[in-house]
């Protein structure tokens, strides 16, 4: 085994020369910073690592970070990635995305990248509306919103996207919040050392068109009684004093219980790596959809050989059998049936 | 018996029955004893989009014909001499393409009232002296099959499906074909079902045999086989040759190739042929619709790869926006269309060039894409490593327009030496090439105006590309006007700049005092080049010129229709290139069109040309 060399990288050498053009307070700017961050940690070299994004606030994002980068078109950025990370595997591919590039013009491609387990890492920044178009309803905006194209309320039932997620079956689902440095990055370094493509929903304020939609996650005097932080092998208790917990009912139903004694064997002890995926799924619909109970960390981490490796194999393989040099290529080209004229 | 041998100089043969009835098969068959005979030939597959359409209804008729002899032809031809019809619908809905005196070889077996009455027939047509002017031979095929192989296990069923073989075993004695391929390539074929292998070849000797004995069959014929340049020979359809020529071109750039390709007739072929050659460093994405292949073919072109998508007319329009975008990266891509009849689904196995407006302006904004077009199937081979050239030179996305009759249809094809190729090397960039030792991926190559191909994984290289309007040479975000129209008018100027690495155009006027050019690009090669042999042999004089390259257009291209009084112009659509031509050199151009699903016949392409000398 070779010496792993400390590249010595900081978050400073992951900075671009270009002005950060975000609006003011908004929550891409701690997202930015916690990502910059993080990076030194991965200990890979910056020509190695490539940010792809669609359109949208978010998918500026690769223009600020000091690596190869490609800024897209709308929702196309998984399908994008996927063809870059299965040729050049590599490399570090990242998705940044937001919930309508995601989850509304690029819905199809983001479950079929979750499907196939291309080693991509997706974060998808969620502040349900959107708003380089101003401020229109996104899919995941809650049921009745007011916005400029809903001036009566929105009427379509809202993705939850980890729900989608887990429904495609992704080996890899996590869930933090722009405004907590510390817990974004425990998530990033999961979804980073795990093989396959790995979501992170980052729900992320919009203080323009959204503001304050995850407040009552972040708020000192709410957030212990909505937030459900999971963390694997432990109990999934929270409120401030640990009273309440996720219990499994009688009828395998996962509810919420308030006032749940210490030693209550119903309550749910977190398995991020239960290879059916319904336990995942169960927990996401936890949520209410103003945010209440919203569990937060890695929903599910389970292992699965990716689409990346597995064509590598497949070209591996078929060289192995026969080499595709000059002399392959000339009696392809012949085939079972030629005739010669003198 | 002995029979007569007549000499034919050429035999335009068409062989028809339902969609499931092996007719393609029959006719791949027939093609191939026939290109190793040596004669020169062209194919015209013809079938319908349902795989399994109504039996015996005219909707559901599948055909294949072939045109060979013993000198270059161009055309699969455009009346059958010889039409095969399995089923009483084959026989109607062909008749009409028939000239009078024409052979009629039909299967008797389903011509039932019942079947009859299906499409329309009220009486026996084969009995009522309807056919009194064709040469008719009424065999019981069917049922002479099932007899040959009564012997055999199989059910009645089963054995009947060989009935395609006795039309083959049939044919093929007619014309004195070499049949020794054949039978391999059912042993082959069938190798895990030795039976039915055995069944097929069974039908097919009886089918021969019959030829040789009955008494109906007097005269068997013999095509000579073409004078052709030396070489190898072999036969190929242009779905192969463009697969096969982009394996080459990836062959000989060093690059892996990416293919990123959505299901879509007539295009999947190339998809299943790419998918067999992994070994070649080919990687295969079937992708989740039309938008993701392309995508992914992005983003294995910004990789370092040549990134290819196949697909038709429907799946361009998909995947217009990112084709955008590959304008504005300056990355190469070679974006495959296979033309079938439109709007919307259209005719999708029928053949058109109505995609030539879309590959020129089916984009937002100014985004100028180079046009390759093959002209013939084997010729697609060529236009792949013309197209791949062109994208690796200049690092753009370049149209490849082929369409349904180049990717079906089949000719004899001269193989290729894979080392006597054009080189395509490419070189990455590797070093900075700003003044500060930075990197600039928009500092243009002076000659080429190609921007450096800098792939991730090059140390000191990071840099961002994005659909945004970028700086001249930083490539950072610019909403600068004057930057804005100095970039639009510098991406129209490097794809202008190609014109000037293409050969001079080859004029085709052997007489040099026509005053009438016949102009055309792609697929109407064959039908345009039959017609002017015809004038030609009629004693009037006509020139010929065929575009591979549409866009942009050769250098030369304004001086040679200046030298003609009139420029004609025959396409698959309703006159798409004729309105390139009147708008980039103003000649009057006359625009002959037909959109039929088919192609041109030569002889009703001649008689209009001869409309145009005479009128001069």
């Amino acid at each position: 085994m070779t010496d792993v060399v400390d590249l010595g990288l900081k978050a400073k050498d992951f900075k671009t020369d270009q002005e950060v053009r975000w609006c003011p307070g908004c929550g891409d700017y701690a997202i930015l910073a916690a990502v910059q961050g993080f990076m030194p940690e991965l200990n890979i070299a910056r020509e190695n690592i490539v940010f792809i994004s669609g359109i949208g606030c978010s998918s500026r994002f690769p223009y600020y970070m000091n690596t190869y980068g490609m800024h897209s078109i709308h929702g196309r950025a998984p399908a994008i990635a996927t063809g870059l990370s299965t040729s050049r595997p590599d490399l570090s591919v990242w998705v940044v995305t937001g919930d309508g590039d995601a989850l509304s013009i690029g819905g199809n491609h983001l479950i079929h990248a979750l499907r196939r387990n291309v080693n991509l890492k997706i974060l998808l920044f969620n502040n349900r509306i959107y708003g380089l178009t101003k401020g229109q309803y996104s899919p995941t905006s809650e049921v009745g919103k007011i916005t400029k194209s809903t001036p009566m309320g929105s009427l379509d039932n809202p993705f939850n996207p980890v729900s989608v997620a887990l429904g495609a079956e992704a080996t890899f689902v996590g869930r933090t919040l722009d405004s907590d440095r510390k817990h974004l990055q425990s998530v990033l370094r999961e979804a980073a050392n795990h093989e396959g493509t790995a979501l992170v929903e980052i729900y992320q304020n919009c203080n323009i068109f959204n503001d304050g939609a995850f407040d009552i996650l972040k708020q000192a005097d709410t957030r212990d009684d909505w937030m459900i932080r999971m963390e694997h092998g432990q109990p999934l208790r929270f409120g401030g004093d640990g009273s309440k917990a996720v219990v499994r009912g009688a009828n395998g139903a996962l509810t919420i219980e308030d006032g749940v004694a210490e030693d209550d064997p119903r309550v749910v002890i977190h398995d991020a790596h239960a290879d059916d995926p319904s336990y995942a799924f169960a927990l996401s619909r936890l949520s209410s959809l103003d945010s209440r109970y919203s569990p937060m960390g890695v929903f599910r981490s389970v292992k699965r050989p990716t689409y990346d490796a597995m064509m590598a194999e497949q070209l591996e393989q078929a060289a192995a059998k026969a080499p595709g040099d000059d002399a392959a290529l000339d009696a392809l080209l012949h085939g079972a049936d030629t005739w010669t004229i003198q | 018996m002995s029979k007569t041998v007549e000499q034919l100089d050429r035999v335009v043969i068409r062989i028809a029955g339902d969609s499931g009835d092996g007719m393609q098969l029959t006719g791949d068959r027939f093609t191939a004893e026939t290109a190793l005979f040596g004669n020169d030939l062209s194919t015209l597959p013809n079938f319908p989009a349902e795989i399994r359409a109504p039996q015996g209804t005219l909707a559901g008729v599948s055909s294949f014909q072939l045109h060979f002899a013993d000198h270059d032809i161009l055309t699969p031809g455009d009346r059958p001499d010889v039409l095969v019809a399995m089923n009483p619908a084959a026989l109607k809905a062909n008749i009409g393409d028939l000239p009078k005196g024409a052979t009629l070889i039909v299967d008797t077996h389903d011509f039932t009232e019942r079947a009859l009455a299906r499409i329309g027939w009220a009486s026996n047509p084969l009995e009522d002296g309807t056919f009194e002017g064709f040469v008719v031979h009424a065999v019981e095929l069917t049922k002479l099959t099932l007899d040959a192989l009564a012997d055999t296990a199989l059910s009645r069923k089963d054995a009947g499906r060989s009935k395609n073989m006795f039309a083959l075993g049939l044919l093929s004695w007619m014309y004195s074909r070499p049949t020794e391929n054949t039978l391999n390539f059912v042993r082959q074929k069938f190798a895990s079902k030795p039976e039915i292998a055995e069944a097929n070849i069974l039908a097919f000797k009886a089918g021969w045999n019959y030829g040789e004995t009955t008494e109906a069959f007097a005269v068997q014929y013999e095509v000579k086989p073409a004078p052709q340049v030396t070489g190898t020979y072999r036969n190929i359809s242009g779905n192969l040759a463009l697969a096969y020529g982009l394996i080459a071109a990836a062959r000989r750039s060093g690059l892996p190739m990416f293919l990123g390709a959505y299901p879509i007739t007539p295009a999947s072929d190339i998809l299943h042929e790419l998918s067999k050659h992994k070994r070649f460093g080919i990687r295969t994405f079937q992708a989740e619709d039309e938008i993701a292949g392309i995508g992914a073919t992005l983003g294995a072109a910004f990789g370092g790869a040549l990134g290819v998508t196949t697909s038709s007319g429907p799946g361009i329009a998909l995947k217009g926006e990112a084709i955008g975008l590959a304008v504005s990266l300056e990355l190469p891509m070679i974006i495959c269309d296979i033309q079938r009849g439109g709007p919307s689904t259209g005719l999708p196995t029928k053949t058109e060039q109505s995609d030539l407006l879309q590959a020129m302006y089916g984009r937002n904004g100014e985004a100028p894409v180079p046009i390759v077009a093959p002209q013939s199937p084997g010729d697609c081979f060529d236009a792949a490593i013309e197209a791949a050239r062109i994208a690796l030179t200049y690092r753009t996305p370049v149209f490849l327009l082929s369409d349904g009759y180049l990717a079906n249809g089949s000719e004899p094809w001269l193989v290729p030496s894979v080392a006597e190729l054009p080189d395509l090397t490419v070189e990455y960039a590797t070093e900075p090439n700003g003044p500060n030792g930075d990197f600039l991926p928009y500092l243009r190559d002076p000659e080429t105006l190609a921007r450096p191909w800098a792939v991730p994984g090059t140390p000191g290289l990071e840099h961002r590309v994005g659909g945004i309007e970028k700086a001249d040479k930083t490539g950072n975000i610019s909403y600068d006007p004057d930057n804005h129209d100095f970039m639009v008018r510098t991406r129209q100027a490097k794809v202008d700049g190609i014109a000037r690495s293409l050969p001079p155009l080859a004029v085709d006027d052997p007489d040099g005092d026509a005053r009438v050019l016949v102009l055309g690009w792609g697929s109407t090669y064959g039908p345009i080049g039959a017609a002017c042999r015809q004038i030609r042999a009629s004693g009037a004089s006509i020139a010929q010129v065929h575009l591979r390259n549409i866009n942009p257009f050769p250098n030369d291209l304004g001086d040679i229709l200046a030298r003609y009084e009139k420029v004609v112009i025959p396409e698959m659509n309703l006159g798409q290139l004729a309105l390139l031509i009147r708008a980039k050199y103003l000649v009057d151009a006359i625009s002959v069109t037909q959109v039929r699903g088919l192609p041109f016949k030569a002889d009703e392409l001649a008689e209009m040309l001869q409309g145009v000398i005479e009128h001069d």
